[in-house]
């Protein structure tokens, strides 16, 4: 440990006096003889240590269970890869369309679009991309799904024809040997690689290792889309599907990519494995060019429509505005953010509503909540304890029975409504609304809220000395001047507290709008929730998320310079 | 999204529940009657069949969500979820359901008719098992209604004739229809009328006549509960449910079979099982669909069975004692005029036309 230690701390160990004795020739010393200051840094970080293991526990918690889902929610607000991943030839392609002109797409963005959507279908990731983009041109979900499935049909025609050729094109055997090449040529590892990265993006799996399958250069020099599509095809089914090659059938869109080839490559100089079925093939006339632009027409006229190719490519970045712009009713178009059709917006007026009632609910509450925590405050014990009780003990009421007890009292034909019929304060046939809009939700949430206000109201009401306000009224003061000029303002700390407590709940409330809002009483969280469970939009319910949690911040903040954050007490 | 992806594995690693095991089985549900009458009809026979521990979860409305939440995290804790056609064709489209081979997967009649012969035309969608046919249609107060009780669907728009408050469902899905049917539009046009932007003006026009007095509900027991306390003089949901108030709980409610949307429910198995358990799965599902156990589900709910062998077998209620073929919304005397929910329609349009429907509302 310490190697300024002498003969007489070795045998009487070592005392304060050591380090002193030390200290006159140099740095000052601990105990042991270390540098005081080591020593000191040594023994806080140990404490720092202490302390952090003993927090650790709930900082893992909170940061598995409560940071992290948030901040990955937060992050789909504007993540849109899906279209890159699922149509990542055809983006690429589109990126050189000009989407302001009528003109459709070229061929190539039609032959990118054959073999990406082929591709996805088989692995069932079309249909996700069509609801994805679904969200921003009604009918997608449906163009997808159907493309997907009739998208066999030119590969079957083409293997048919390739068939009447020679019987061999529809063996694996004839495809390993012409797509493998040589035994000792060189391999296209680049391209298994290229389409292996394609594949775990298309299919959002981590993928193992390489396939067994390598192209060889030759081949993917002369037919590079079909060696592209056989690569692809054999990552799918080494890695994806766990089968052996030699046995597996090539997919259709292989037959559509030689044939594509064919029809621009010259193959007399190969002489390669099985170049002479190759030639063959060339030669037979069977190879006809597909037309790309024609198939997807065939398939559903909207991919012959300019707006289905503007929407793809406006939605194709990987990273997105468009979900905020949705949150606050206005949408990406190729021309720019645009405002919703007066129709259909509806988000910003919910954020407004969601804010108004919020306050009115707060307001209410502390009026209700002051006097309470004021007897409270004021009352023997004995009795103070007792209303405590009644103040807690709608607190342990399940939140829906409590919800589902206020529509009891609050409809038409309920427990207020026959008291005030009864009582022939109100006509039996115009009955008071009080339920299913407006009213009763600020009935019901300041009910439900009012603990939060009461009991920061009442620990703080609680540490005033009642000697300040008799003080105020022997010096003259009237029963109102010595509440609001000394009583008060004692208590603000605990309306403060009670308020952001309260306003930042009800903010995100969602169950009690949902039962007794009506149409005109629900808030933005009832949007939010619709979009996680029902539409799955989940970009949009994160967009909206956000900036509800950014409103809150700025509100606290404000809070924060008008009122003071030290100004709020729970106690 | 491989980033969302880790950051979710990781959480979910830390509050996985242990994979169940393979003589245990997660059944989702609605819950309520609803549950009660599969576990009567198929999950009990099925205990005593085999000895696999069935566990019920009610998570049925919040399925979809739920289950594109588990594959994110690479843990599916359900073996089969039980879901309207709509919500499986969802899934499907998300790959976050099984597909189903019906001859392969689905047991044959008792008369050897495969079973996609059996289920005919209900097999909508790859991954959909059908097991029931329900509807949404509207009941009414018999005591609110005068001497002539509402017999026809337009009946809901009649204000004068019929005062008084309606219950309606939050959503565009069903009152669009209805609204057009009863604005002179023909049934087989309804949705070709309706995808066009004129033709949802239309339908929420002719829902602006009623707006002031409509109720929306969001959940299946809402209208009951409005119909049983006189709230509403008339309101759509359930067909099950209706029949539940009006026979089980005696109340002066009755059905206005009009127009009556048909709608399916079923299972599906989730994608993404392990081996052992995707099979258990599957023999669960042989043995719910026969032919038998469909029909033995109509003796405990008013719900269809969705094979058409089982309609013969429909007997009497189990504890009223009462026949059930009267009830069915597939008796012909309920069907007389009848609608099918178009699935590929509102896949499409339903996002559209909710929040043209929500701003409606919100008006």
């Amino acid at each position: 440990m310490s190697d300024a230690s002498d003969a007489t701390t070795a045998k009487r160990g070592p005392t304060p006096d050591d380090g002193l004795k030390v200290a006159k020739s140099g740095p000052v010393l601990a105990a042991d003889g270390t540098p005081l200051k080591r020593s000191l840094a040594r023994a806080l970080r140990m404490q720092k240590m202490r302390a952090l293991m003993l927090i650790a526990p709930l900082l893992v918690f909170v940061l598995l269970s409560f940071i992290v889902p948030i901040v990955s929610m937060l992050f789909r607000s504007v993540e849109n890869e899906i279209v890159e991943n699922t149509l990542p030839y055809t983006t690429e392609q589109l990126a050189q369309w000009d989407g302001t002109t009528d003109q459709l797409p070229g061929e190539p963005v039609y032959q990118a679009l054959y073999f990406d959507m082929f591709l996805a279908a088989e692995l069932k990731r079309h249909t996700r991309l069509g609801t994805r983009l679904n969200y921003e041109s009604t009918g997608m979900s449906s163009l997808f799904r159907q493309s997907g499935r009739k998208l066999d049909d030119p590969g079957k025609d083409y293997r048919k024809a390739f068939q009447g050729v020679d019987d061999g094109w529809t063996d694996s055997a004839t495809w390993l040997s012409l797509m493998t090449g040589d035994p000792s040529a060189d391999r296209d590892t680049a391209l298994v690689k290229a389409q292996k990265a394609r594949l775990a993006r298309l299919d959002d799996t981590r993928l193992p290792g390489l396939p067994e399958f390598a192209p060889s250069t030759e081949i993917s020099e002369l037919l590079p889309l079909t060696a592209r599509t056989y690569t692809a095809f054999a990552v799918m089914t080494e890695l994806v599907d766990e089968k052996d090659m030699a046995k597996a059938k090539p997919i259709e869109s292989v037959y559509v990519a030689l044939a594509a080839d064919l029809a621009a490559a010259d193959v007399t100089g190969y002489s390669g494995p099985e170049a002479d079925r190759l030639k063959a093939l060339a030669a037979s006339g069977a190879a006809t060019a597909p037309d790309f632009a024609a198939i997807f027409a065939d398939i559903d006229k909207d991919w012959a429509n300019v707006a289905t190719w503007r929407t793809i490519q406006t939605h194709a970045a990987p990273y997105t505005s468009g979900y905020f712009l949705n949150a606050v009713d206005m949408r990406k178009t190729p021309e720019g953010a645009q405002a919703q059709p007066e129709d259909k917006r509806i988000l910003v007026k919910l954020f407004i509503r969601t804010l108004i009632m919020s306050l009115i609910i707060t307001g209410s509450c502390i009026l209700l909540g002051y006097p309470v925590a004021w007897i409270l405050a004021n009352l023997p014990m004995r009795s103070a304890n007792l209303l405590m009780i009644l103040v807690l003990l709608p607190f342990w009421t399940s939140l829906l029975v409590r919800t589902s007890a206020w529509k009891v009292m609050l409809q038409q034909q309920g427990v207020i409504n026959e008291v005030l019929v009864w009582l022939g304060m109100v006509n039996d046939a115009d009955r008071l609304v009080l339920i299913n809009n407006q009213t009763g939700t600020i009935i019901a949430m300041t009910h439900i809220l009012l603990p939060f206000m009461i009991l920061p109201m009442y620990s703080v009401m609680q540490t005033i000395q009642p000697s300040y306000l008799r003080a105020a009224k022997s010096l003259g003061a009237t029963n109102w001047t010595a509440f609001w000029r000394v009583y008060f303002p004692q208590t603000v700390p605990g309306i403060g507290a009670g308020s952001i407590l309260v306003f930042i709940l009800s903010i995100g409330y969602y169950i009690t709008p949902e039962i007794v809002g009506g149409t005109k009483g629900v808030f933005i969280s009832n949007r939010i929730a619709y979009h996680i469970s029902s539409s799955l939009n989940w970009g949009l319910a994160a967009a909206l998320g956000t900036i509800l949690l950014i409103v809150v911040l700025l509100l606290y903040w404000a809070y924060d310079k008008i009122v003071g954050i030290d100004n709020v007490k729970l106690g | 999204m491989t980033l969302t992806k880790t950051l979710l594995t990781t959480t979910a690693l830390t509050v996985a529940a242990g994979a169940a095991s393979a003589q245990e089985m997660t059944i989702v549900s609605w819950g309520g009657a609803y549950s009660k009458s599969q576990q009567n009809a198929y999950h009990e026979p099925y205990m005593e069949k085999t000895g696999v521990k069935i566990i019920n979860d009610d998570s049925s409305n919040e399925a979809v969500a739920k289950l594109r939440a588990m594959n994110e995290a690479g843990n599916i804790t359900w073996d089969v979820v039980d879901v309207v056609a709509a919500d499986a064709l969802r899934l499907c489209d998300e790959g976050l359901a099984m597909e189903i081979d019906p001859d392969e997967h689905l047991a044959a009649a008792p008369d050897g008719t495969p079973a996609s012969e059996d289920f005919g035309d209900l097999l909508v969608g790859d991954c959909f098992i059908p097991q029931i046919v329900y509807s949404t249609t509207f009941g009414y107060r018999t005591d609110m209604v005068g001497d002539t009780p509402p017999d026809d669907i337009c009946d809901v728009f009649d204000l004068e004739t019929y005062p008084g408050k309606r219950s309606l469902e939050k959503r565009p899905i069903n009152n669009m229809e209805w609204a057009l049917l009863c604005d002179g539009v023909a049934k087989d046009d309804v949705y070709d009328v309706l995808a066009t932007d004129e033709g949802q003006d239309q339908a929420l026009a002719k829902l602006d006549t009623i707006k002031d007095s409509v109720i929306w509900w969001s959940a299946g027991a809402d209208t009951p509960q409005l119909l049983a306390d006189g709230e509403v003089v008339m309101g759509s949901t359930y067909n099950g449910r209706l029949f539940s108030v009006i026979e089980e709980q005696k109340q002066p409610v009755a059905m206005l079979w009009d127009a009556q949307v048909f709608d399916l429910d079923g299972w599906i198995i989730p994608a993404g099982l392990s081996e052992e358990r995707k099979q258990q799965a599957l023999d669960y599902i042989m043995f719910a669909t026969d032919t038998q156990r469909l029909a033995d589900q109509a003796k405990y709910i008013s719900y269809g069975p969705a094979r058409k062998s089982s309609a013969p077998l429909v007997g009497q209620h189990a504890e009223l004692g009462i026949d059930m073929a009267p009830h069915m919304p597939t008796d012909p005397n309920n069907a007389k005029n009848t609608f099918l929910y178009n699935y590929e329609f509102w896949a499409d349009y339903r996002d559209d036309i909710d929040a043209k429907f929500q701003a409606w509302l919100a008006q």
